[in-house]
């Protein structure tokens, strides 16, 4: 590894980016995503049903909602099964939202076809399509201007090509989550926002610490190329890197693999954006610093 | 054994009992006497549990009016005053009230069996009317002092109307005209006429009562909403969740169990690979953990499954700052400094990338904190704690335990090096 030249060899990286980015974009169009209620509206409703839920008992249950009176077919949606608990049937009705009557005939009707439900154990959500809108504005705002307040601080500290390196490595370290959802077609809800800036968070952490190596062996070695600088704080700094996202991945994977489905959902994407973060740290920001250098020189 | 290396071993055992001393009060809480004392964080109303853990329903309701800027958030706050009392008045003091977006109020119940009569019992406009025959207002709302509940001659349950002044007044004169004619005067609340007595005679004591085959509940329920006042808009709900307890109680105890072990993997981790310094992180980790659970505990936080999240992503990020400084101990170590100098060199040159870094994750949880709803400010809040933590502890606590070793004996330049290869 300490052969690898980060610049030299900046194909190996550039052909890496380039299989994300089109791995990313066929998943945008063939598989979309699986926008959970909270952005989309509508009623989602979990059901311990007390017996495994098969694909049968999905299509079983969906039945009941298309021939229920006071249903019908426009309710029906999708019915899968938990991830985590065997017994637990997550049925979500299309956007439009139940209300409190139609709840309790659907959980009725559920009960009565499955005797062992549990009617304790259950969650139910429902959202008017008019929140979702405002969130996603919300969402949206937060990260531009996370993001936005970042570039101006590594500005000030750094120089201005380092900060736009910066946000360039974010917005692959951003670019990568979102594929992520959509490859595993994991729930979008409103705990995407916290994942996607505490992502922003950890990978700019993790960007600063090589820049300000670079920032330090920069002054040190004048008249040393610019490209072999960057090359030898990402060396230098490696090991720090790789420990770092070691010992989050120990915490955060533990809860991955023991948690429940809805914090299995939120910790997926983290541990995804972690390694996103390392990658882009690592292989990308001092490769693009350097590329912005060359830029600046030319001209 | 010479006085300073006595004095450093002393003090190393101070700062290890202050830390256990922090776990300790964090678990078990400290009891001075009955006013001063602080329950163990596992203890009942220390810290809260989200809604998502608790269990519990939460609702949002828009408000349905044409008003902007100040005059909107005027009369939110009116709702929200409204609400915090109706909420109060049906014991439900626990419930979170608080205002979302521009138009919005968001209701967090937790511990509610059935969310949906609670709501409908709060919920109800409670706009009252006293109309006489020909449908003219005599009295309203608002000129009630006191409503409570009361049995009258026959038994029967009636909410008994305390008048104010002016209303004593308007009604003495409206049962004058009616005692005279024996007319009726109709009690309407939210558009429905619930009750039409025919006035028997001309009332003077300022107390007037409604009767309508109330039970205690909807008796008691209307009493406190007639107390509490209308609401100045009509709310619709345009978000309800209702989470199961039983669901949350699960999601708590993984939660802490899968943290407990990436803990002590990281605790593996940074021994083995830091070797003493890691020691040395691993306990100054035990007293990250001791001192968030004890502002946790002080601050009475709403923790949420999110919040959990980011407290174990932040002991996570905790590390980080020790690896930083010990990477750069063992270039100063490689260059030949002795473990002091070496020490010392670490924590200077690795201040500027710790500063960096750690502010630009604080901008993230500031933009969070002010942009964010509910469960996302929990998040931001809890990573923003585990940040300033995580710096005191690292450049406070690390930085002492180490010199401490290095005054108790532990010389050698070796121990204070990671398993990392030499930098070429």
């Amino acid at each position: 590894m300490s052969k690898f030249h980060f610049i030299k060899n900046q194909k190996v990286t550039l052909a890496i980016i380039a299989i994300i980015l089109l791995a990313g974009i066929v998943s945008f169009f063939v598989r979309g995503f699986n926008i959970d209620i909270d952005f989309s509206g509508g009623t989602e409703i979990k059901l311990n049903i007390g017996t495994e839920v098969t694909n049968e008992v999905c299509d079983n249950i969906n039945d009941i909602i298309r021939n229920h009176e006071l249903l019908g077919n426009d309710y029906v949606s999708s019915t899968t099964k938990s991830e985590s608990t065997a017994n637990m049937a997550i049925i979500r009705t299309g956007t439009k939202a139940l209300d409190n009557a139609q709840i309790d005939a659907l959980l009725d009707a559920v009960a009565a076809a499955y005797p062992d439900t549990d009617l304790n154990d259950k969650e139910i959500n429902k959202i008017d399509p008019t929140i979702g809108d405002s969130l996603t504005k919300s969402a949206i705002i937060a990260v531009i201007v996370a993001v936005a307040l970042m570039l101006v601080y590594i500005w000030i500290r750094f120089e201005l090509k380092s900060g736009i390196a910066a946000v360039l490595c974010l917005t692959h370290d951003l670019f990568v989550m979102f594929a992520v959802y959509s490859l595993f077609q994991i729930p979008i809800n409103a705990n995407i926002i916290a994942a996607l800036l505490t992502i922003l968070g950890y990978s700019i952490n993790a960007t600063i610490v090589v820049f300000d190596r670079v920032r330090e062996n920069k002054a040190k070695l004048v008249g040393t190329p610019f490209a072999d600088v960057v090359n030898k704080s990402a060396h230098e700094t490696m090991g720090r890197s790789v420990n770092t996202t070691l010992t989050t991945l120990f915490t955060i994977g533990m809860i991955y693999i023991l948690g429940v489905d809805a914090i299995r959902d939120f910790a997926f994407p983290l541990i995804i954006g972690i390694v996103a973060g390392l990658f882009s740290s690592v292989f990308m920001s001092g490769m693009i610093w350097n590329a912005l250098d060359k830029l600046g020189k030319k001209n | 054994m010479n006085y300073s290396r006595v004095s450093s071993i002393s003090r190393f055992v101070l700062l290890l009992a202050a830390i256990v001393a922090i776990c300790a009060i964090s678990v078990c809480g400290i009891y001075i006497n009955d006013e001063t004392r602080l329950k163990g964080i596992f203890e009942e109303d220390t810290i809260r549990l989200g809604l998502d853990l608790a269990g519990g329903s939460v609702v949002t309701f828009q408000a349905q009016t044409e008003d902007t800027g100040d005059d909107l958030d005027y009369g939110m706050e009116s709702v929200l005053t409204v609400m915090r009392d109706r909420l109060d008045g049906q014991g439900l003091t626990e419930a979170l009230c608080y205002k979302t977006g521009n138009d919005m109020v968001t209701i967090e119940i937790p511990d509610i069996d059935d969310p949906n009569e609670a709501i409908a019992n709060f919920m109800q406009t409670a706009k009252l009317q006293f109309k006489d025959s020909k449908g003219k207002v005599v009295l309203e709302g608002e000129h009630v002092d006191q409503a409570s509940v009361w049995y009258d001659d026959k038994g029967e349950i009636i909410v008994q109307l305390n008048l104010t002044a002016e209303g004593a007044t308007r009604f003495s004169n409206a049962t004058k005209v009616a005692a005279a004619t024996k007319d009726y005067i109709a009690i309407v609340i939210d558009g429905v006429t619930i009750s039409q007595p025919t006035v028997q005679e001309h009332i003077t004591d300022g107390v007037a009562s409604i009767s309508g085959n109330f039970t205690a509940e909807s008796a008691s329920a209307l009493a406190n909403n007639i107390n509490a006042g209308a609401f100045r808009y009509e709310l619709v709900p345009v978000e309800q969740r209702t989470v199961g307890a039983t669901l949350g109680e699960n999601s708590l105890s993984s939660s802490l169990i899968a943290g407990a072990i990436g803990v002590l993997l990281v605790i593996i981790f940074m021994c083995i690979y830091y070797k003493l310094p890691g020691v040395m992180a691993s306990i100054t980790l035990v007293a990250y953990i001791g001192i968030f659970g004890l502002v946790l505990n002080l601050t009475q936080a709403n923790l949420t499954l999110a919040g959990i999240a980011g407290i174990f992503l932040s002991i996570g990020m905790a590390v980080d700052a020790n690896v930083v400084i010990f990477e750069r101990m063992k270039e100063e170590i490689d260059a030949g400094k002795s473990a002091k100098a070496a020490i010392k060199g670490g924590f200077k040159r690795a201040f500027s990338a710790i500063l960096d870094s750690n502010v630009t994750t604080v901008i993230a949880c500031a933009v969070l904190y002010f942009l964010g709803s509910g469960t996302i400010k929990g998040f931001a809040t809890t990573l923003f704690i585990g940040i300033v933590i995580s710096l005191f502890t690292a450049l406070v606590i690390t930085r002492a335990l180490l010199y401490l070793c290095v005054g108790m004996g532990a010389n050698e330049p070796k121990t204070y090096r990671s398993l990392g290869r030499r930098a070429k």
